[in-house]
């Protein structure tokens, strides 16, 4: 995509901008780039696919939990000759196939798929030319990131053929768990992690910088699109919380390869021969996990809500609506987010003292949540609401994001979360902010801004088919999860709950029995799950008709927004802008009272009545 | 467009790009080696009481102080080449910049020695149940031959498992028993596994016969036949030797890290100062600051691993 939309779309205007280097090669071009634009392709491509892959990994998983034991349809053969029988055998996922499977859809779809599209992808294409920058600040630091970024992924893709099979003990790679597990895949996932983190911290440092440094004239903090403000909160967390987990796992590393016991406890049994010295904390573990892991989630969320809140704007044709608190409730969140982390660990027995500390943060920190969600619905107050393809997706963002924030404060409070810990409520709770949250903001940003990428629009019948069908499917899946939750179902199960069965009715006596209607949701919920895959063809589809056969853009500023990405060139060129910006007002002039047009760009000079 | 800011500070931050650009770097440096050192903090407050080595027990600290200086010299030297540049005086810059690096190579090899003196120590246990504790003069396929001490031991023993543990370990269950938290429940575990055979204690040691400082010394020639077992004090040997190589590799790995980018910067790169003098400048600061950090680190380092 990224070759196509550099030299055979439609002319727009200033299609004979040319570059005044001499051209550059295709590899120098399109593979070894050190343009922001291109380079944010390239982790959109790539995480795009990590998408995918994290989606059929889940989806294999689902056939096992509604249908137990039996043979995966067409695949599963085929499966079975590349992974091997540890993993797939008669065509049947084993119990290890299945942890492998869950432990790498959690990695992949956290680290190699939503981070790199929401921070690094939208991140790099729109936020220098948001802030009217020629390019990051550090271009060639830029590519070794991505660089990094696909060499994380290899290994972790590597580790799937290894022997003894990828990583199986969860995303979170909880230790002693993780290290006695017999497999070198455990082995690759750390290297990958450290590989993938080194890859954000480059990313971390380029984003702060280029906010700081490159901001054009005039471009002052406030009047920084919230899109830029959420990015860079982003890339301080990932500055600062990833570090610590990438010394876990580089202690982890250690206990793997080098026999030490910083996770291993005395007296701990291992399957392997060689004795261990003991002494180390699995608890040491779970904090350094979860310092990370807690900003993560919310480094999944941030730059979402930027997205949302630039689509917002721009389709209600009004002033986002608390502008300010919407900036300042992300900078608490980005501060607080690093200190609920033990929220995740009520469970492990490390006190009440410390459990009420964790208490108290959390249910601070859902105070700016709110305030966020509340200054974007008060923004659809009164606006002339333009209802296309990218605004419905942000329209159903706001309540998605709604049900999965709510439901986490009773996991917020450690006697509520010791009912629901570990079952598929936490999971319900979390992808409804992920999935229907996150991913619905990032489609919705494709439509948003893939005419000034390409020159051309998407599809908008297809469009709306691909987000009506992804709403019902999606609360298809994640809301009988609730349920199930409640009900007592734990969230790693692999034979889809058998083990439960047996209970007529709840308070039947069974003592671990689970009445049957929420085990056969089991099948309800897969048969969504694929349907939801099969939801996304359209979009594929229009995706890449649109590249080449979409309908032309018209203008540069085809949605007639105020931001400094649509004053460029379609698509823009390198070194962004044809003149130099220079900034004479706020992110959000809409709807002016005098003006000729509803809007004002942010570079342009015109006196409001 | 060019990318302004890479060489002039922006007014309004007084930054040039790469100035931000190493400062979020160090501090994620920070944050790293921040849960280092918290991680040393608590496996050694969850510990058991007497298996902690004691200080100078099981390093060498005139050896340490040596490289301490080592380092703190070299930030005086970089410093020095910074100012001389920001004086125009290249010869005086290559100058110290070489007095960097060779300190940078002089504190490398003096810390491979004690990497080296830490793989060659032995403990033996042989099917008698004496332990000996020692360097390793020499071996070969029928004999060891440690220079070292015979601990003093009674019963079933594991490696690094000392017998003047077991009263302190029973103090620690009780501890453990009010502070709650964490490391409750395995060191309750570790404090049972001493009065069995099964567990495997935390490899701990006491002082005397580590280092060179204690006790009469003398060779030992053991059969490899009455060898129950034998491990050096590589980092597997127990929580503290772990940490210790975990924390002073990556430092080493961060040392020679900067001393490759100063060695550059000071060899082929330096020619960038008769073409681009300011910027050569910036580099030779950005530089600098990550080697200033490098020490830094050092000087938190040698306490904790050294001193305490
Ligand atoms: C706004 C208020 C929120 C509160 C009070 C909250 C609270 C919690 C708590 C207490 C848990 C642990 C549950 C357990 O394991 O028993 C949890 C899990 C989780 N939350 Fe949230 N959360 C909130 C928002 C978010 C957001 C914005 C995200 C972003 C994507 C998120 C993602 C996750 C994830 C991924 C997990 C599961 C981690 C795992 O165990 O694998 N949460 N949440
Ligand atoms: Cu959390």
């Amino acid at each position: 995509m990224a070759k196509r939309s550099n030299d055979t779309h439609a002319p727009v205007e200033h299609e004979h901008e040319h570059e005044h280097h001499a051209e550059p090669g295709f590899w120098q071009k399109y593979v070894f780039s050190t343009d922001h634009k291109v380079i944010g392709l390239q982790y959109g491509i790539t995480a795009l696919c990590f998408l995918l892959l994290g989606f059929i990994l889940v989806a294999l998983m689902r056939w096992q939990l509604a249908y137990p034991g039996q043979p995966i349809p067409l695949l599963g053969d085929l499966l079975g000759n590349v992974l091997g029988d540890r993993a797939i055998s008669n065509g049947t996922l084993t119990a290890e196939g299945y942890n492998m499977f869950g432990a790498m859809h959690g990695t992949i779809m956290v680290f190699l798929a939503i981070v790199p599209l929401a921070f690094a992808a939208f991140g790099n294409y729109v936020v220098p030319l948001q802030i009217g920058a020629p390019d990051m600040a550090f271009p060639r630091i830029n590519m070794a990131s991505y660089q990094f970024f696909v060499l994380g992924g290899v290994v972790m893709l590597t580790s799937f053929v290894v022997p003894g099979g990828s990583a199986q003990a969860g995303w979170t790679s909880y230790s002693p768990l993780a290290t006695t597990i017999p497999t070198s895949g455990q082995t690759f996932w750390l290297i990958g992690m450290v590989l993938l983190i080194t890859s954000s911290l480059l990313g971390a440092v380029n984003f702060i910088a280029t906010i700081i440094q490159l901001r054009a004239p005039g471009m002052t903090w406030m009047r920084l699109p919230f899109f830029v403000w959420a990015q860079f909160v982003t890339a301080f967390l990932l500055l600062l919380a990833f570090p610590p987990l990438e010394a876990a796992g580089v202690l982890q590393l250690m206990d793997q390869v080098a026999g030490t016991s910083f996770f291993l406890p005395t007296g701990l049994a291992t399957s392997g021969a060689e004795e261990i010295s003991g002494g180390g904390s699995p608890l040491l573990w779970q904090h350094l996990f979860w310092f990370l892991a807690h900003p993560e989630v919310y480094v999944l969320i941030l730059p979402a809500m930027g997205i949302v809140a630039e689509i917002i704007a721009n389709n209600t044709r009004k002033p986002l609506w608390g502008y300010k608190s919407l900036v300042y409730s992300v900078l608490m969140i980005g501060f607080l987010s690093f200190i609920v982390w033990a929220h995740h660990m009520y469970l492990t027995g490390m006190g009440t003292k410390i459990s009420t500390f964790f208490q108290t943060t959390t249910i601070i920190i859902s105070i700016p949540s709110v305030i966020i969600l509340t200054c974007m619905f008060v923004s659809l107050w009164g606006g002339r609401i333009r209802f296309n393809t990218p605004m419905l997706f942000v329209l159903a963002f706001l309540p998605m994001f709604g049900i999965g924030g709510l439901t986490g404060l009773p996991l917020g409070f450690s006697y509520s979360d010791i009912h629901l810990h570990d079952t598929y409520y936490v999971i319900a709770h979390f992808h409804y902010i992920v999935a229907p949250g996150t991913i619905f903001a990032l489609f919705a940003g494709i439509y948003y801004w893939f005419p000034k990428v390409t020159g051309r629009m998407m599809n908008e019948f297809w469009g709306k088919l691909h987000f009506w069908l992804s709403l019902i499917f999606m609360n298809i899946v994640f809301q009988p999860m609730f349920a199930q939750g409640m009900a007592g179902m734990h969230r790693r199960m692999y034979d889809g709950a058998a083990t439960y069965a047996g209970a007529a009715s709840p308070g039947d006596g069974a003592v671990v029995g689970l009445p049957d209607v929420f085990i056969d949701m089991n099948i309800g919920i897969s048969q969504a799950a694929w349907a939801l895959g099969i939801a996304q063809i359209p979009f594929i589809i229009n995706f890449f008709y649109s590249i080449r056969k979409g309908a032309p853009v018209t203008s540069d500023n085809p949605w007639d927004a105020t931001t400094l990405e649509w004053q460029t060139p379609t698509p823009p060129p390198h070194g962004n802008f044809v003149k130099p910006m220079k900034i004479h007002r706020g992110p959000y002039e809409y709807s002016l009272p005098g003006g000729e047009e509803d809007f004002l760009p942010q570079n342009q000079t015109a006196k409001t009545v | 467009m060019e990318i302004p800011h890479t060489v002039k500070p922006r007014p309004d931050t007084g930054l040039y790009n790469s100035k931000i650009g190493i400062w979020l770097f160090l501090a994620s440096e920070v944050m790293l080696f921040g849960a280092l050192f918290s991680t040393y903090i608590l496996l050694r407050v969850g510990a058991p009481e007497g298996t902690w080595p004691k200080p100078g027990t099981m390093l060498n600290i005139p050896i340490g102080t040596i490289n301490t200086c080592v380092l703190i010299m070299s930030s005086v030297t970089v410093v020095l080449a910074w100012a001389s540049l920001k004086l125009n005086q290249f010869k005086r810059f290559k100058l110290f910049q070489a007095g960097t690096i060779l300190l940078a190579l002089t504190f490398l090899v003096i810390k491979s020695f004690e990497y080296n003196d830490k793989f060659t120590h032995y403990e033996v246990i042989k099917k008698d149940g004496t332990v000996i504790n020692g360097h390793l003069v020499s071996q070969d396929s029928k004999h060891v031959v440690l220079e070292g001490a015979i601990l003093p031991v009674k019963g079933e023993h594991k490696l690094g498992d000392h017998p003047n543990q077991q009263p302190a370990h029973q103090h620690d269950h009780e501890h453990d028993h009010e502070g709650g938290g964490d490391k409750a429940g395995q060191n309750a575990q570790g404090g049972e596994s001493t009065h069995g055979e099964t567990g495997q204690q935390a490899h701990g040691s006491e002082s005397g016969h580590a280092e060179s400082g204690g006790g009469h010394h003398q060779e030992f020639e053991i059969a490899r036949s009455e060898i129950k077992d034998m491990d050096n004090y590589g980092p597997w040997f127990n929580t503290y030797l772990a940490i210790y190589f975990t924390l002073t590799g990556l430092h080493a790995l961060h040392v020679f890290g900067g001393a490759v980018v100063i060695g550059y910067l000071w060899g082929p790169g330096s020619k960038m100062w008769h073409t681009e003098p300011e910027r050569f400048t910036n580099r030779i600061e950005i530089s600098g600051l990550f080697w200033h950090f490098v020490d830094l680190v050092w000087i938190f380092l040698f306490p904790v691993l050294y001193l305490l």
